[in-house]
């Protein structure tokens, strides 16, 4: 991989994306083997630095580190303890004075990532910032769809819930318009972004809004639920999650105007009942376990191609 | 201070002056007009250069009292005159607010004291800047106001805005507002559109400021007040402006230089250099303000000059202040980008300022205070912001080539600031 840091799916070309996810193909036979580890990153080391809190992301980061035989090490940092920010910039200068090759980030503001990159000689992965983008997520959803689908262009996906708020939806609008899919964001009024309409940069007329659930789900091969996600709501969005739910939640009925056949995702945590009901999420459509198994895949592939490792 | 300005091309729309000639000035005041051959008294040789009435920007946040870090008085007033300004008007968020007449007196006695550029405090409208009661405003004017404003924290209550209006009046001041509902604008960190929804980050939307506008105009025709809408930022801020002033209305308006410069791709790079409230707008709201500019809806060009420390401005940009310098890039962006026909140019930044602002005017008459703007609008040069005088550094103009500059500066006749080649 030939850029320093991974921050956002907006700047990769195709190919790049299609790099990550046939090297991910390669390495994923690692995670079924009896020992799971391969010296390929013997002796870098992997910063994992998440300001905002995550079970699943740096696991999976961690995890990918580990198989790899990198030296993985957790830093839950936070933003408010320190004097503000004066963390951000001091933390990164201190961990790159530590020789780490890598540090993957999470924070809550978004770009955080881009200033920390700008400061620091080792490569920088964005593991979600604020309401801007989260790459490996999108790469992992990539991995399960093309898996599952067997390509990654010609697909209807709709994307449905707090687009606004969602770093998760703007990395997959990204990358799957990019890839030639069509994508329909669906939302309430309140939670599509103003401007969303030019929300990514090339194929525009592959990118679709609506309100309407129906319509997003009219014959979809893939339908992607978002988290709604209160802790980033300080205004009334919508009335109740009743309501919600009655106009945005997926239900076993809703399902059934997507196309025979059409999967399930959710980049979790999910909110049963709130976006996406029980019988749905762990029905047979759904893939969301399948999405944590490529996020280890796919995390092992972005480490490998940006630190440079031998295979072996 | 003695000085003769030499053999300049003396500009003064107001007075209808457009000559090469010679200004006398003795004891700080201009005392003639004409070749002067007064080898006795200091000279500055304008030779090729125009020389008009000082250049004064409106709106500045000097930081004195209270955030000394990042600017002073002193040092504030230094790069005012670098930027070819004789005067500014100081903001009152300083900490304490600028809200009693013991902080506008520390203002005005400080600046004499240590200030090469001539400095009116702005009082503020309500106490502590909290929207809630009235200052003493005829206390800050006996001690040196020259308007009013809540800059930054706009007066969200319309009835105590109207009754502020009203008040005013009373002195013939100014009262400045910073048009933002608070409410829609709440949480937001640059303009809401398209870049913004990329980028995710909260948005500003125009709305914010349009519907502020609007609410102070009808305000305004109703009390008949002195009203002043700072920088204008949106398109339909500036359509409602003109219309105001078709109707006949005495209301004015200023614009920033990074308002008519810049848009909100500025932002891309997480800039935190580019992010100031009201914030960069679409090129739409760009083209706007240019209009308003050359049609006259637009008065005045202010810079809102806001220095931070850089241990605030190196923040996420979420958590970054609002603000950029200003007073040093000013003139060569307006120079540079605007193409303004030069009477025009010294109207939006001397002779409208000085109309609104309640002050003894200057100009190029006998009997006015010396205070001069040289400018050469054909120096190509380029801004270093390290180079700045202002003690902070967080403009998104470092490294600009710029076409057009204030070469001398001169304020009660002495020369403040000269760049010479």
């Amino acid at each position: 991989m030939k850029r320093k840091d991974l921050l956002g799916i907006q700047e990769l070309a195709r190919e790049e994306i299609l790099e990550i996810l046939d090297t991910a193909e390669t390495l994923q036979e690692i995670s079924t083997r009896p020992i799971k580890k391969v010296p390929a990153l013997r002796g870098k080391t992997v910063i994992n630095l998440f300001f905002e809190a995550s079970t699943r992301t740096r696991t999976s980061f961690e995890i990918a580190g580990k198989r790899l035989s990198a030296d993985v090490v957790n830093v839950t940092a936070s933003t408010s303890s320190v004097s503000k920010g004066e963390t951000l910039i001091d933390t990164a200068k201190t961990l790159d004075a530590m020789a780490a090759d890598c540090v993957v980030i999470r924070h809550s503001s978004s770009g955080a990532p881009h200033t920390i990159a700008r400061m620091t000689k080792a490569r920088v992965i964005n593991a979600g910032d604020g309401a801007h983008e989260h790459p490996t997520q999108a790469l992992l959803d990539a991995l399960t769809i093309r898996q599952r689908k067997g390509r990654l262009d010609g697909l209807k996906v709709a994307i449905v819930g707090d687009i606004a708020h969602s770093r998760v939806a703007r990395s997959n609008a990204h990358l799957l318009t990019k890839c030639g899919s069509h994508v329909w964001l669906c939302s309430a009024p309140t939670l599509m972004p103003v401007g969303g309409h030019e929300l990514v940069t090339e194929n525009c007329e592959f990118l679709h809004r609506t309100h309407s659930m129906e319509e997003a789900l009219q014959g979809a091969d893939i339908v992607m639920m978002l988290r709604v996600q209160f802790e980033r709501m300080d205004e009334s969005f919508f009335p109740s999650v009743r309501e919600y739910f009655r106009y945005y939640g997926l239900t076993r009925q809703k399902v059934e105007q997507a196309k025979p056949g059409a999967i399930i995702m959710h980049p979790g945590p999910m909110n049963r009942g709130v976006e996406i009901a029980t019988d749905v999420a762990d029905g047979p459509y759904s893939v969301i376990l399948d999405q944590v198994s490529a996020g280890v895949a796919v995390r092992m592939a972005i480490l490998f191609l940006m630190l440079g490792g031998q295979s072996s | 201070m003695n000085l003769v300005v030499k053999n300049g091309r003396v500009v003064d729309p107001a007075r209808k002056i457009d000559a090469v000639t010679d200004i006398l000035i003795r004891d700080g005041k201009i005392r003639a007009i004409g070749k002067a051959d007064n080898a006795d008294l200091p000279q500055f040789d304008a030779t090729g250069l125009i020389v008009a009435p000082g250049f004064f920007d409106i709106h500045v946040h000097l930081r004195e009292p209270g955030t000394e870090e990042a600017e002073t008085i002193a040092t504030g007033g230094a790069a005012a005159v670098a930027g070819g300004f004789v005067a500014v008007a100081a903001m009152p968020n300083t900490k304490p607010p600028n809200d009693n007449p013991s902080i506008t007196s520390y203002i005005v006695s400080e600046a004499r004291r240590s200030s090469p550029a001539l400095v009116f405090p702005i009082g503020a409208i309500t106490k502590e800047q909290k929207g809630e009661t009235l200052a003493e405003i005829g206390e800050m004017v006996e001690a040196g106001i020259a308007g009013v404003s809540d800059d930054g924290k706009p007066v969200m209550d319309g009835r105590l805005f109207r009754r502020a209006l009203e008040y005013a009046q009373l002195f013939d001041l100014p009262v400045i507002q910073h048009c933002e509902d608070l409410h829609l604008s709440k949480g937001g960190v640059m303009h809401e559109g398209a870049m913004s929804a990329r980028l995710g980050l909260k948005g500003i939307p125009a709305a914010a400021e349009d519907t502020m506008v609007s609410r102070d105009l009808i305000l305004a025709e109703v009390t008949g007040g002195k009203y002043h809408v700072a920088h204008l930022s949106t398109r339909r801020a500036v359509e409602m402006v003109r219309a105001a002033k078709a109707q006949g209305m005495k209301i004015t308006a200023e614009v920033t230089p990074h308002h008519f410069t810049l848009t909100d791709r500025a932002v891309s790079e997480y800039d935190t250099n580019a992010k100031m409230n009201p914030p960069l707008r679409s090129q739409e709201d760009v083209d706007a303000l240019r209009a308003g500019i050359a049609d006259g809806t637009i008065d005045v060009i202010a810079c809102d000059h806001a220095p931070h420390h850089i241990n605030l401005k190196m923040l996420e940009f979420d958590r970054a202040p609002f603000g950029i310098t200003g007073l040093e890039t000013a003139v060569g962006l307006a120079l540079t980008q605007l193409k303004l026909p030069l009477p025009r140019l010294i109207e939006m930044f001397s002779l409208n300022p000085q109309k609104i602002m309640r002050i003894t005017p200057w100009g190029v008459f006998e009997g006015s205070g010396a205070h001069l703007t040289v400018l050469d609008p054909s120096r190509q040069w380029k801004f270093d912001v390290n180079q700045s005088r202002s003690k902070s550094r967080n403009s998104p103009f470092h490294g600009w080539e710029l076409k057009g500059k204030a070469v001398g500066t001169i304020v009660g006749g002495k020369v403040v600031y000269e760049d010479r080649k």
